[in-house]
């Protein structure tokens, strides 16, 4: 329960990173996801992925909605701010947070019926505005804690534990978010730790909106034979197209990287992107090219997974709005106050 | 014969979209800036061309700043609605119109004087261009208007100089439109009316504005940096004002860049969302909205009472239920704010009178938000909002520090073995909180889920009432910090009337002709929700309370008998909600009914 505290287990011989902090102390309190859960691998990806960054926990803005992702961010990284909200409604809270701070690192984790129902709008919104955070949807095709209800991400056909067969065409987070222009749009799976943890990472580090779709088989309601989400059909049916590896701005490039096969994109801090092609066609820096394989690859019921498109230059919600580098929380008041003599020159328009 | 020199009321039909606006404001400032007191008021249709409107201008030597209820003069420049123009004048009134098409029929009032003047006429011999006579049209009525009310027209020439500063040519054009009306009026009529202007010195120090702007302009001096909004009538000008202030004097002069985010948010779920994630993280943040955006905010204003986060939220009323008269003013939100959202939820609420009130209420709703870290709404309505009331000059003490609350700082982390949001440490109701990247020691989960005073998840029964509880602690808290009400009373009178908000001008004005009438009545104008002691204590004391309303369903008089210990007998409902602003005259009658001559009773169900 998430009540219950997590006994910490501590080890001297327990790699630490440059903050001299083990993997336990990007951990959270214990999980109440059912056991196999897709979503716990997702969290183990993400506390690996934080403290492979040497992440400040304190500057990690962890949030959410509502659903059994969103009861994640109560699981990782205990020491950074958790800001659970109401359901559909995180990228409000994210814009807002992000508005007052924009030092801090802003991750926010939804659901499929979290993101494509309630909250398609304001999802829809965030990218406009290129609001600069990670936002990822732990997509399991159903609706778990109201009991297996399909959600607008089940495929047609798809059937559901009690038998019903889905006939309304699916809402597609990736293709959506491409149509929407986001700068940073990625497809994994829970059950893909190598292939998760690097986009997390790249994900957390670039500047603009990010989008990671990851498919997480709920095994107590859809993770049946029928279901086009469980796991046996998702390593079945999942064709990684463009692998990533993050590299931060200080590490060197140790691993070999073969020509023409390999694409390093420098990120603003500095750290690079090495995006591997795994299918020799496929161009993850053309909108509309990803968007077509895409498509053609849900046709033929393969999911195309990696860094499925990674824009470059774009501006963020602050470059968009002339802001100031100095976060407005920590702009002193003497600043925001015209004062009193001010006031006299205002008054004069209302005589 | 009464004297009405500076002493009457007149009212301008006009069709919205022909430039009217102009004419009336250029009528109002011309008499504001000869020392008269003045009201303005618009009548304005949901629409943005081509349907009746109005405009009333009261001019009152003894500084009333309600609509008294009577029309001496009409200016109908409308025929759709000349029929009910004509019967809204009062007897002995006059009604000025444009006679290039005689209506002799229409007017067929005895006990009222009818003005005809060829404006049409005039404006066609006069100007080119269709655009251009419609708009003349309305400026000529102001010159006629000039005649009869002995208006100064060096003001008006000033006045639309400074208009058209950039335009010089206009002010030739539009001071034409005014000599042609004006002659007209001085060979045709007896100049002036007894209805006429005299200079007054009573308006220095004192500004025409309206509460929407005074309002922005109270954020911005709050020191807000947040500014999340859905466009809605009628609170939409607040946020305007807000971005207009904030780009001249929020902008860093050296980089050019903005010291705030204005955010035109999807809706008003995510406007308030946006505002909650700010303050969350330590910036003062702030939405405007009216009924029908209040009601979509419920969830996060639950979310933000119950996980205490600072908002700020101004609701500028108009007429409801449902999408309701958007241009029509009423004070219909004050139980759906008081108790918004599902599950036990209060709310900190704020009545401001006028737009004065708005500014400094502006600064106070941030300052309370962030000390009891709870929503705290500032209810305007259209009337305060969107009309130009007279104010003294709004003031600025430089020596004023934003309340930031009881926020822990790094340093104070660091001192401290364990932080937990919510434990009543100062016996206050008020916990500590914290912001995101300060210190390790200060991380926290905010949920609105069950929750302990540690600041865990909970679904036991005792953990889950201690937070609770402890909320109410809090709201009483509370009463001690908010804007006290301001109480006229004398203790040898037992009739108190209590009011609020928009309806104080006409209460004011209503008190002093009932005490002229030998019917002395005391007054308490609640300032604030929660009600303190004040509040109490006046209701306690008097025999009868009459309670005055702009909405149908006595919700103040409501909030009291829920919310004090009165007794329900002795509370009597005055109930205005035609959407027009209340005046004087009908809480005079209202009274009267009750305990004048006794003619009829006055109860929520009369």
């Amino acid at each position: 329960m998430t009540f219950m505290t997590k006994p910490k287990v501590r080890h001297p011989s327990l790699p630490k990173n440059s903050l001299g902090l083990t993997r336990r102390d990007y951990e959270g309190s214990m999980s109440t996801l059912c056991a196999g859960c897709g979503h716990d691998s997702i969290t183990a990806a993400i506390i690996e992925a934080c403290w492979g960054l040497a992440l400040e926990p304190q500057n990690l803005v962890k949030l959410s909605g509502i659903g059994c992702s969103s009861k994640t961010t109560a699981y990782f990284v205990g020491g950074g701010h958790g800001f659970n909200s109401v359901h559909g409604r995180m990228p409000s809270i994210a814009m807002g947070a992000n508005a007052a701070n924009r030092d801090l690192t802003y991750l926010g984790v939804s659901g499929d019926g979290d993101t494509l129902s309630i909250g398609l709008g304001q999802f829809c919104h965030a990218i406009r505005r290129n609001l600069n955070m990670l936002y990822i949807i732990e997509n399991n095709g159903v609706y778990g804690l109201t009991k297996g209800q399909f959600s607008a991400s089940a495929d047609v056909g798809t059937q559901a534990k009690k038998g019903e067969v889905n006939r309304q065409p699916p809402i597609d987070p990736v293709l959506l978010a491409l149509t929407l222009g986001a700068p940073f749009v990625a497809r994994s799976f829970s059950g893909d730790k190598a292939q998760l943890v690097p986009l997390l990472q790249a994900g957390m580090r670039h500047r603009g909106f990010a989008l990671i779709d990851i498919l997480s088989p709920c095994v107590t309601f859809n993770d049946h034979e029928g279901s086009t989400k469980s796991y046996a059909y998702t390593r079945e049916h999942y064709d990684a197209a463009v692998n990533a590896d993050f590299i931060p701005f200080a590490r060197e490039i140790t691993a070999d990287y073969s020509a023409g096969e390999s694409l390093p994109i420098v990120m603003h801090d500095g750290s690079r992107i090495i995006l591997k092609k795994i299918a020799p066609d496929y161009d993850p820096t053309d909108r509309i090219a990803a968007m077509a394989q895409i498509q053609a690859g849900m046709r033929k019921q393969e999911f195309l997974t990696g860094m499925l498109y990674l824009g470059r230059g774009d501006r963020e919600f602050h470059d968009l709005n002339d802001m100031p580098l100095t976060p407005l929380n920590s702009i002193p008041y003497a600043q925001l106050s015209p004062g009193s003599r001010s006031l006299d020159k205002i008054l004069a328009r209302f005589r | 014969m009464q004297d009405r020199t500076n002493d009457f009321a007149i009212k301008i039909a006009t069709v919205n979209g022909t430039g009217s606006a102009s004419a009336n404001t250029l009528l109002m400032k011309s008499i504001f800036r000869s020392g008269i007191p003045v009201m303005g008021k618009n009548y304005f249709p949901s629409n943005i061309q081509g349907l009746p409107t109005w405009y009333e201008i009261r001019v009152s030597r003894d500084g009333y700043v309600a609509r008294s209820g009577s029309i001496d003069l009409m200016v109908a420049m409308n025929a759709e609605t000349y029929a009910r123009d004509v019967r809204e004048v009062a007897s002995g009134g006059y009604l000025l119109y444009d006679s290039t098409w005689p209506r002799s029929t229409v007017f067929n009032r005895g006990d009222v004087t009818i003005l005809g003047v060829p404006l049409a006429k005039l404006c066609n011999e006069n100007f080119d261009g269709l655009r251009t006579r419609i708009l003349m049209k309305n400026i000529c009525y102001a010159g006629v208007l000039a005649a009869l009310l002995n208006l100064d027209l060096g003001r008006i020439r000033e006045l639309l100089a400074e208009t058209y500063a950039k335009k010089p040519k206009l002010v030739d054009s539009n001071m034409l439109a005014i000599d042609l009306g004006y002659k007209y009026a001085k060979q045709h009529f007896t100049c002036p009316l007894p209805i006429k202007v005299e200079k007054l010195a009573q308006t220095a120090d004192h500004i025409m504005i309206d509460g929407n702007t005074a309002a922005g302009l109270g954020c911005l001096y709050a020191g807000a940096t947040v500014a999340a909004w859905y466009p809605i009538t009628p609170s939409t000008s607040l946020m305007d004002a807000f971005k207009g202030f904030a780009d001249k004097w929020r902008v860093d002069p050296a980089t050019g860049k903005k010291n705030f985010a204005f955010i035109q948010a999807e809706d008003e779920l995510a406007a308030i969302g946006m505002v909650l994630g700010a303050s969350w993280n330590g910036a003062r943040a702030f939405t405007a909205t009216s009924g029908p955006g209040l009601s979509l905010m419920g969830e996060f204003i639950g979310l933000a009472y119950y996980a205490e986060v600072p908002a700020v939220i101004f609701d500028v009323q108009r007429v409801g239920p449902s999408t309701g008269m958007p241009t029509r003013t009423q004070q219909c939100d004050i139980l759906s704010a008081a108790y918004a959202s599902h599950g036990d939820t209060k709310h900190v609420l704020l009545l401001p009178r006028d737009p004065e009130e708005c500014f400094y209420f502006a600064r106070d709703a941030f300052d309370l938000a962030e000390r009891l870290q709870t929503p705290v709404m500032v209810l305007s309505d259209l009337d305060i909002g969107m009309n130009d009331w007279m104010c003294p000059d709004l003031k600025w003490d430089d020596a004023y520090q934003p309340d930031r609350g009881k926020v822990l700082s790094a340093e104070e982390l660091a001192t401290l073995e364990k932080f937990y949001r919510y434990l009543d440490s100062d016996s206050d109701g008020i916990p500590y909180r914290t912001l995101p990247g300060v210190h390790p020691k200060g991380a926290y989960f905010t949920r609105g889920s069950g929750h302990t005073q540690y600041g865990s998840y909970t679904e036991d029964s005792v953990e889950y009432q201690l937070v609770l509880d402890r909320l109410v602690r809090k709201f009483k808290t509370a009463k001690s910090l908010v804007p006290r009400p301001v109480v006229d009373a004398n203790p040898r009178v037992d009739i108190g009337l209590v009011a609020y908000g928009s309806s104080d001008g006409a209460v004011r004005e209503a008190r002093d002709i009932l005490q002229s009438r030998g019917v002395p009545v005391n007054y308490l104008r609640v300032r604030a929700f929660p009600f303190g002691e004040e509040v109490e204590q006046f209701l306690e004391k008097h025999r009868l309370v009459f309670v005055v309303d702009q909405n149908r369903d006595a919700q103040m008089r409501s909030l009291l008998t829920l919310e004090t210990r009165v007794e329900k007998a002795k509370l009597r409902s005055l109930l205005h909600y035609s959407g027009l602003p209340i005046s004087s005259e009908f809480i005079v009658q209202g009274v009267l009914a009750e305990v004048g001559e006794g003619v009829r009773v006055v109860g929520v169900n009369a």
